[in-house]
C-alpha cells in the first residue's frame, strides 16, 4: 500500500477546499474514512474546531452510519451484502470460506490490518448475488472461484485499481422495458418544451398525468410541486430538490439502474421540477454502497453542463439557474425516509423529524423543497416531453403509468421488470420464471407477504403498493429464514431515537430468534403478536411502524411456519441454561452438582 | 374475608432497591397485610416458598442459583411479576454482557488492585455465573412486569391493589414517568 499523507493534512485540504461547510460533515467524513479506513481522532478534533461543533456532535454522526468507524478497518474493507436474497445464494457459506482463507474473524481485523470481513444491510445487487462490497466498491456474483481469486488478490497486496475489472462489473438485467425504458434519452426535450409551452402548461400536463410518488407511498407528485411552489412567495428561487437514491429497502435496485442507464433523464426531471417550483439547489442523495457510480455521474452531470441543461441561464434563458450536487450516504436505511435525509444532507444523524411542517414548506435547512424518487423524476420528464395523454393510457385509473420492479429471489430471470399498474402477482411471476412458489414478498422488508391464494392480486396503489422490490420465495424455502432476516435487518437500521423501536425491535428479533432456534411455545407466539402491535401504533416514523410488518404478516398468513417449530411446552427458556455455565466450570475448574443447572425443578 | 391472599418476593441479580421501594408504600403496608400473607421473602426470613397467589421478582438472572430461585417460584405461584428494571432487562448488572464471563473474574480475583491470593474462586459453595445476565422473562414465563429503578412506592401500590382486587392494573402517566 501506498504511504498515506498525514491526516491532519489531509482533513484540512478538505476543509479549505469547500470552505468549511458543516453541511458538508458526512461528505467530509466520508472521504477520511475512505482514505484512512476510519476517522482519526485527529480529525474529529480539527472538523469540530473548524466547523465550530462539538467533538461529541461528530462521534454521534460517526457513531450513526454504519460505514464510518473510529477505530482502523482493514486495508481491504469487505461487506457481504446481508440481504435475504443473498443467502439464498449461499452468501453465509461464501462468507465463512472467505473469513477461512485469509484467517480473520467477522467484523474484526486481522491483526496485521490487511483485511475486514463483515457484513451489511442490503446493497442491491439482489439479481446478481452473492453480493460485496470492497472499498465501498460493489463485487457481484461470487462463487468458489471468486473468492479464491479475492483471497489471492489481497495476499498479494494488489491495489484494488489493478483487480481484474471484471470483478467489479455490474449488469443493468433489464428484462422487460414498457412505456420509460423504451424511449431514449430525452435529451434535454423536456426542458426546451418547459421554456417553449411554459411551467404552468407543463405543470399542467404533470397534475393530469396522476403521477405519484414512486418511493411506495404515492403522493400526487404534482400536489407536492405545487405545496412547494406555494410555500413562499418571494422571487428569490431558494427552493431546493432533492432526488431521493437511497434505495435501502431489500430487495430494491431499480434506480441503481436508471442512474447507471438513465441519469440524464432523472436530472433532466430535477431540473424541470426546479423549473416549475423555482429551485435553484439540487442534491443527489446517493446510498453510499452506489458510491461506484459516482464518477460517472458526475460527467453525465459535467456534460449536461456543457449541454447548457444545468448551470446559469439553461438553455439561454435568463434565470433559469440550476445545479445539482451529489451527496453520498453512509450506510443508513433510515435515511431513505424524506426527513431523515434532509437531517442526513445537513450533515447529521439521520434521525426523521416530526412532521409537519413537512419539506415541501420547511425541509433542507429550512427552505421549501421537494423530495422524490430517482424514478418520479425520471417519469416527470417523459411526461414532459411526451404529454399526460401518452402517460395515462397505461395503468388503472388511481395508478397511472408504469412501475419498475426488482425481481430476485426463486426465479430463472431475476431482474428489472417495468410493468403498467395493475399488473398481477401471478402475471409477474410468469414472467420472470418462478415456479412452484410459497410466497412473494413485495415492497421490500417493510412491505407486505403474499401468499399463493392473493396472487390474483394486483401491484397499485388501489391494491398492493410497492416502491418496488419483488422477492420470490420458492417452495423449499423456510419463510422463518426471511422473518428472521428482516427482524435482525430492523435492529441494524433503527434510529434509536423512540423506544418502541429500538427496544421493541430487539424483542421481536429475540423472539423469532428463539421460534428459530425451536425454544419457543405458544406464549411466546402471543408475546410477538402483543410487542409488534404495540410497536406499529406507538413508533415515531415509518421504519418504526412498519418494523413489525414481516412478523404480523406471516403470523396472520403463515402461521405454519411458526407452528412448525413451536416447542409442545407452553414455556422454554430462551437459551440452554446449562450451556450458560460453560464458561464458569471451564475457569474455576469446578464439575460438582452446583456447577450444574438442577433438573429436578 | 376469605383466606389472605399469599404473596411471595425475592431478589436475584439486583441491589434491593425494588424491595425498598415497596416499604415507601409507608403505612399502606398495614393495610397490605390485611390482604394478604407474606410467604417466602427478605421481610419473613422465610426459606423455602409455599404454594402463593402471587411471585414478585427483583433483580436478573445471572447465577445458577438465580435460576433455581426464580424456577421455584415460577412453579409454586400462579402469577409471577418482573420487578423493576433488572428483572426487565437485566439492568445494571446486564452491563456485563460486553465482556467476556473470563475478563470480568480476571479483573475481580486475579488482575485487580490489592488482590491478595489471586485466583478465580472454586469453593462449591459459590453459586456459579452464567456467562451473560438475562432478564427473567427468558428463563420463565412471566405473567406482568412493573417497569422502574426502582418502581416508586406509589407504582407499586397502584399495582398491587388492582392485582389483588382482580382489577384491570392502569398506572397513571406520573407514576411511570422517570425524569
Amino acid at each position: 500500500m501506498v504511504a498515506l499523507p498525514d491526516p491532519e493534512d489531509f482533513t484540512r485540504e478538505l476543509l479549505v477546499a469547500s470552505n468549511s461547510d458543516r453541511g458538508r460533515l458526512l461528505q467530509y467524513l466520508h472521504a477520511i474514512q475512505q482514505r484512512y479506513s476510519h476517522i482519526p481522532e485527529t480529525s474529529v478534533h480539527q472538523l469540530a474546531l473548524a466547523l465550530r461543533l462539538s467533538e461529541s456532535r461528530i462521534r454521534g454522526v460517526i457513531g450513526f452510519y454504519s460505514f464510518l468507524h473510529d477505530t482502523p478497518r482493514g486495508d481491504y474493507d469487505i461487506l457481504f451484502s446481508d440481504s435475504i436474497t443473498d443467502h439464498m445464494l449461499g452468501s453465509r457459506v461464501l462468507l465463512g470460506d472467505l473469513c477461512t482463507r485469509l484467517g480473520v474473524e467477522p467484523g474484526l481485523p486481522r491483526a496485521d490490518g490487511r483485511v475486514t470481513v463483515d457484513v451489511t444491510s442490503c446493497t442491491g445487487m439482489c439479481d446478481q448475488g452473492p453480493a460485496i462490497l470492497i472499498n465501498g466498491q460493489a463485487v457481484t456474483r461470487l462463487d468458489n472461484f471468486r473468492i479464491s481469486s479475492i483471497a489471492a488478490l489481497i495476499e498479494n497486496l494488489t491495489p484494488l485499481d489493478e483487480w481484474p475489472s471484471e470483478l467489479f462489473e455490474v449488469q443493468d438485467n433489464i428484462r422487460r422495458a414498457d412505456i420509460l425504458l423504451s424511449r431514449g434519452s430525452c435529451g434535454g426535450g423536456a426542458l426546451r418544451a418547459l421554456v417553449e409551452k411554459g411551467a404552468d402548461t407543463i405543470f399542467g400536463e404533470i397534475a393530469t398525468s396522476g403521477l405519484r410518488g414512486r418511493g411506495g407511498a404515492g403522493f400526487n407528485t404534482a400536489m407536492k410541486w405545487k405545496f412547494c411552489r406555494a410555500a413562499r412567495d418571494d422571487e428569490m428561487n431558494d427552493r431546493v430538490v432533492i432526488c431521493n437514491a437511497d434505495e435501502g429497502e431489500p430487495g430494491t435496485f431499480k434506480d441503481r439502474v436508471l442512474l447507471n442507464s438513465h441519469a440524464d433523464d432523472v436530472f433532466e426531471g430535477m431540473t424541470l421540477c426546479a423549473g416549475i417550483i423555482g429551485a435553484r439547489h439540487g442534491y443527489l442523495y446517493l446510498r453510499g454502497e452506489y458510491l461506484y457510480m459516482k464518477h460517472a455521474l458526475e460527467e453525465t452531470l459535467a456534460q449536461r453542463r456543457r449541454d447548457g441543461l444545468l448551470g446559469q441561464n439553461i438553455l439561454g434563458q435568463a434565470g433559469f439557474d440550476f445545479d445539482i450536487e451529489i451527496h453520498l450516504g453512509a450506510g443508513a436505511y433510515v435515511c431513505g425516509e424524506e426527513s431523515a435525509l434532509i437531517e442526513s444532507l445537513e450533515g447529521k444523524r439521520g434521525v426523521p423529524r416530526v412532521r409537519p411542517p413537512f419539506p415541501v414548506t420547511h425541509g433542507y435547512l429550512g427552505k421549501p423543497t421537494v423530495v422524490n424518487n430517482v424514478e418520479t423524476f425520471m417519469a416527470a420528464a417523459k411526461i414532459a416531453l411526451e404529454g399526460a395523454n401518452w402517460f395515462r393510457a397505461v395503468g388503472t385509473e388511481q395508478s397511472t403509468g408504469t412501475k419498475l420492479h426488482s425481481i430476485s429471489g426463486d426465479c430463472d430471470r431475476p431482474g428489472i421488470y417495468e410493468f403498467p399498474f395493475g399488473v398481477s402477482i401471478q402475471q409477474v411471476l410468469e414472467e420472470c420464471g418462478a415456479a412452484d412458489t410459497l410466497a412473494v414478498q413485495v415492497a421490500g422488508a417493510a412491505g407486505s407477504t403474499i401468499p399463493p391464494a392473493e396472487f390474483h392480486r394486483s401491484i397499485a396503489f388501489e391494491d398492493i403498493s410497492s416502491g418496488g422490490s419483488f422477492m420470490v420465495f420458492g417452495r423449499h424455502r423456510d419463510l422463518l429464514d426471511m422473518v428472521q432476516n428482516f427482524s435482525r435487518f430492523f435492529v441494524h437500521e433503527s434510529c434509536g431515537f423512540c423506544t418502541p423501536c429500538r427496544v421493541g425491535g430487539v424483542l421481536l428479533k429475540d423472539l423469532v430468534d428463539k421460534v428459530h432456534a425451536g425454544r419457543a411455545g405458544t406464549a411466546d407466539i402471543q408475546e410477538l403478536h402483543r410487542i409488534g402491535t404495540v410497536v406499529k401504533l406507538t413508533s415515531h416514523c415509518g421504519l418504526g411502524t412498519e418494523a413489525a410488518n414481516p412478523v404480523l404478516d406471516t403470523l396472520g398468513k403463515f402461521p405454519s411456519i411458526y407452528e412448525k417449530h413451536l416447542t409442545q411446552a407452553d414455556y422454554q427458556p430462551a437459551f440452554d441454561l446449562d450451556a450458560a455455565l460453560q464458561d464458569a466450570r471451564d475457569l474455576s475448574g469446578r464439575d460438582d452438582a452446583g456447577a450444574h443447572i438442577r433438573t429436578d425443578l | 374475608m376469605t383466606e389472605k391472599l399469599k404473596l411471595a418476593t425475592a431478589s436475584l441479580c439486583g441491589c434491593f432497591g425494588c424491595h425498598m421501594s415497596l416499604l415507601d408504600i409507608d403505612e399502606r403496608i398495614l393495610e397490605l397485610v390485611q390482604l394478604v400473607e407474606f410467604d417466602r421473602s427478605p421481610f419473613t426470613d422465610i426459606k423455602k416458598i409455599g404454594h402463593c397467589d402471587i411471585g414478585i421478582i427483583e433483580g436478573g438472572v445471572a447465577n445458577a442459583e438465580n435460576v433455581e430461585v426464580l424456577r421455584e417460584f415460577r412453579a409454586h405461584c400462579k402469577v409471577l411479576i418482573a420487578f423493576g428494571a433488572c428483572a426487565i432487562n437485566g439492568g445494571i448488572p446486564a452491563m456485563r454482557n460486553q465482556f467476556e464471563l473470563k475478563e470480568c473474574l480476571e479483573e475481580s480475583y486475579v488482575d485487580g488492585i490489592g488482590v491478595y491470593n489471586r485466583m478465580i474462586p472454586d469453593d462449591p459453595e459459590i453459586p456459579m455465573l452464567l456467562n451473560k445476565v438475562h432478564p427473567i422473562h427468558e428463563v420463565v414465563q412471566i405473567d406482568h412486569f412493573l417497569p422502574g429503578c426502582p418502581p416508586s412506592g406509589d407504582a407499586i401500590w397502584t399495582f398491587l391493589t388492582g392485582l389483588i382486587e382482580g382489577r384491570p392494573v392502569s398506572l397513571p402517566y406520573g407514576q411511570i414517568r422517570y425524569d
